[in-house]
């Protein structure tokens, strides 16, 4: 049977009182239309409400809730609303989606805090988050040592996979990205140094450059992306899945079983990806040497065989050992520490690859003072 | 018979959080014990303070004498509820660690037992699947294999038929039976599947996250027909007064 539209039609009562008719079909669809309908029959009325549901064709959950939601909210205003005269199918629903007897809503109590608890909380937590921080480094610490001693105490089953992941997967993309690094970069200085007539000093600023401090950068960046967030992802799904806990009823300690491994696969590769790196770059600055500034490839080594030392890669490939450590530590830590279901590792991965951005400037920061100071 | 594992004025929560206080009991050798109650009461939570995941707030937990961190090797097996398979590892592989870690046995012999654990739990066959190609079930079964891996004393399993379909549910009960009668391994079992209670438990405990304590101890068939209505409602499956019919 086609119901009519929904429709509400108002009738005063003694006592001030006021008696809504409501009619058709208040379903989901109706939802708007009830609300409309309502503002204009009560008229700015705030008193006793009758509800007359007599002729209410159809009803469904949506319509019923929105019943329920006008009675609440109009009791906590003090008023009153009655729903009379629901028949059959109308009046099952509303029995089914009866409010009357709902429990109040349970929340956690949150006491009031003041300003300066509230700082002394976060300090609090913040110095557990260093302490935790410092634990794991201990820890892994604890176990490198153990593993010098007891190499099979480590878990090499994988090993290989792993620096194939982090290293020979990434040849491809560290190519390009340092290609374009050492082309964009000679091309940006180009004009000037042809403006001076320094054309050949090109080999300088880029050899300089890619080896001291954007090859290591830029490659950390790139393993931080690939290989940090995917140890974290990884990591995470362990923990939210009870894989750590499985290693841990089984006496096998995660930090030898599966942090130490992935450190140790980005320590290796990260020095080798920063070579390439190096490598790759130069030939992109060469190449704009060649093409732009009218240098023969041979001037071009020349002049970078006499700007390059031995210390200016060396001093790379040590900042390229600590970055592989620090992105190894981070994103196990940060995996290790996940909790919260999927958007827990989410979450957790995300403040990994953060977290370990920042401490990749940070150790830039660090070692192009301690190498300023030692004169390398 | 001597107990295998004495809870004595435990008390277990997580953070600041206490769910529950002053638990004492015993679990005796042999036994199939099952640890039951309503959703989020700490069934879970007690079988990690069991296993030392998790360390008590108050009281102590022994495992066979010792306390659950004191043990050198594990002295128990644990099933996870989703099987807890390592997901980069074979069946075979997965079950093989815990003999690889604690034995001294050679490559073959670890391989022949951990092949006889997946034989055991009717998982021959499927030896170099990876975990991500099995059936909830299947990974159920696995990760009772690779906790058997070291003929543990002590089984423990959180919720091991939840999920499954009737026919798996009845064959992991059956299982169980036969893993006790047979090895005389004592279990221990969180679970809310009524039928495996009455199926597989001589003994049990349900905890009320109320009361935050044990409300019953005992035979299933004989809580069934208790006179506390918590526990009567429980074990008749009967909605709380107020709740939808």
């Amino acid at each position: 049977m086609e119901s009519q539209p929904f429709n509400i039609e108002r009738s005063d009562i003694d006592g001030g009182g006021l008696r809504l008719v409501l009619s058709g079909a208040l379903e989901m669809e109706a939802a708007v239309a009830f609300s409309v309908a309502l503002e204009r029959a009560l008229g700015g009325h705030d008193g006793s409400l009758l509800l007359d549901l007599s002729q209410l064709q159809r009803l469904d959950g949506a319509g019923a809730a929105l019943l329920y939601g006008l009675r609440a909210r109009r009791a906590e205003a003090g008023g009153q609303i009655q729903l009379i005269g629901a028949r059959g199918r109308v009046a099952e629903i509303l029995t089914l989606y009866d409010d009357s007897s709902a429990q109040p809503l349970l929340r956690l109590s949150s006491p009031h805090v003041d300003t300066f608890t509230e700082v002394g909380q976060i300090a609090w937590s913040f110095g557990l988050g260093i302490r935790g921080i410092f634990e794991f480094i201990g820890q892994v610490a604890a176990a490198s040592l153990l593993a010098l001693r007891k190499p099979s105490s480590v878990n090499w089953t994988g090993f290989g996979g792993l620096m194939e992941r982090a290293g020979a997967d990434a040849l491809p993309i560290v190519a390009l990205i340092a290609f374009l690094i050492g082309l964009v970069t000679a091309f940006q200085a180009a004009d000037t140094l042809a403006q001076y007539g320094a054309n050949v000093y090109i080999a300088d600023m880029v050899g300089l450059s890619m080896t001291r401090i954007m090859g290591p950068l830029m490659m950390a960046i790139l393993v931080a992306g690939r290989s940090g967030a995917g140890f974290a992802a990884e990591l995470g799904t362990m923990k939210v899945s009870e894989e750590i806990d499985a290693l841990r009823v089984l006496g096998l300690d995660p930090i030898r079983f599966l942090v130490l491994p992935r450190v140790l696969a980005l320590v290796l590769m990260v020095p080798l990806l920063t070579l390439l790196a190096d490598l790759v770059g130069i030939v992109g600055g060469g190449l704009i040497g060649i093409t732009f500034l009218e240098l023969t490839p041979a001037a071009f080594v020349n002049r970078l065989t006499e700007a390059l030392e031995l210390w200016d890669v060396i001093t790379g490939l040590i900042l390229s050992v600590a970055f592989g450590v620090a992105i190894g530590m981070i994103a196990c830590e940060r995996g290790l520490a996940t909790s919260g279901g999927a958007e827990g590792v989410g979450r957790f991965t995300t403040t990994a690859v953060v977290t370990i951005l920042f401490h990749l400037v940070l150790i830039s920061a660090v070692f192009t003072i301690l190498f300023q100071f030692w004169g390398v | 018979m001597a107990a295998v594992i004495t809870a004595d004025h435990l008390t277990i929560g997580w953070g600041d959080f206490v769910l529950m206080k002053e638990l004492c009991f015993e679990i005796e050798e042999g036994d199939i014990f099952v640890i039951l109650g309503g959703s989020g009461c700490g069934k879970s939570t007690l079988l990690r303070n069991i296993v030392g995941l998790e360390q008590p707030m108050g009281g102590t937990i022994s495992v066979l004498g010792k306390q659950p961190h004191e043990h050198e090797t594990p002295p128990y097996g644990v099933m996870f509820q989703s099987g807890a398979l390592f997901g980069s590892m074979s069946l075979l592989d997965n079950v093989q660690l815990p003999l690889q870690k604690w034995t001294d046995l050679d490559a073959g012999a670890i391989e022949d037992v951990a092949r006889a654990r997946l034989r055991l739990v009717a998982l021959d066959g499927y030896e170099h699947f990876m975990p991500s190609e099995l059936s909830g079930g299947m990974k159920k079964r696995a990760g009772i294999a690779r906790a058997l891996a070291l003929e543990p004393r002590l089984l423990l399993l959180d919720e091991p038929s939840a999920g499954l379909d009737p026919i798996s549910a009845v064959e992991l009960d059956d299982l169980i039976l036969t893993l006790s009668g047979n090895l005389g391994v004592t279990t221990v079992m969180v679970t809310h599947e009524l039928p495996s209670v009455f199926k597989v438990a001589r003994r049990c405990i349900m905890l009320d996250k109320q009361a935050q304590a044990i409300i019953a101890d005992g035979d299933p068939h004989l809580l069934k027909d208790s006179e506390d209505p918590r526990v009567h409602r429980f074990f008749n499956r009967e909605p709380s007064t107020g709740a939808a019919s």
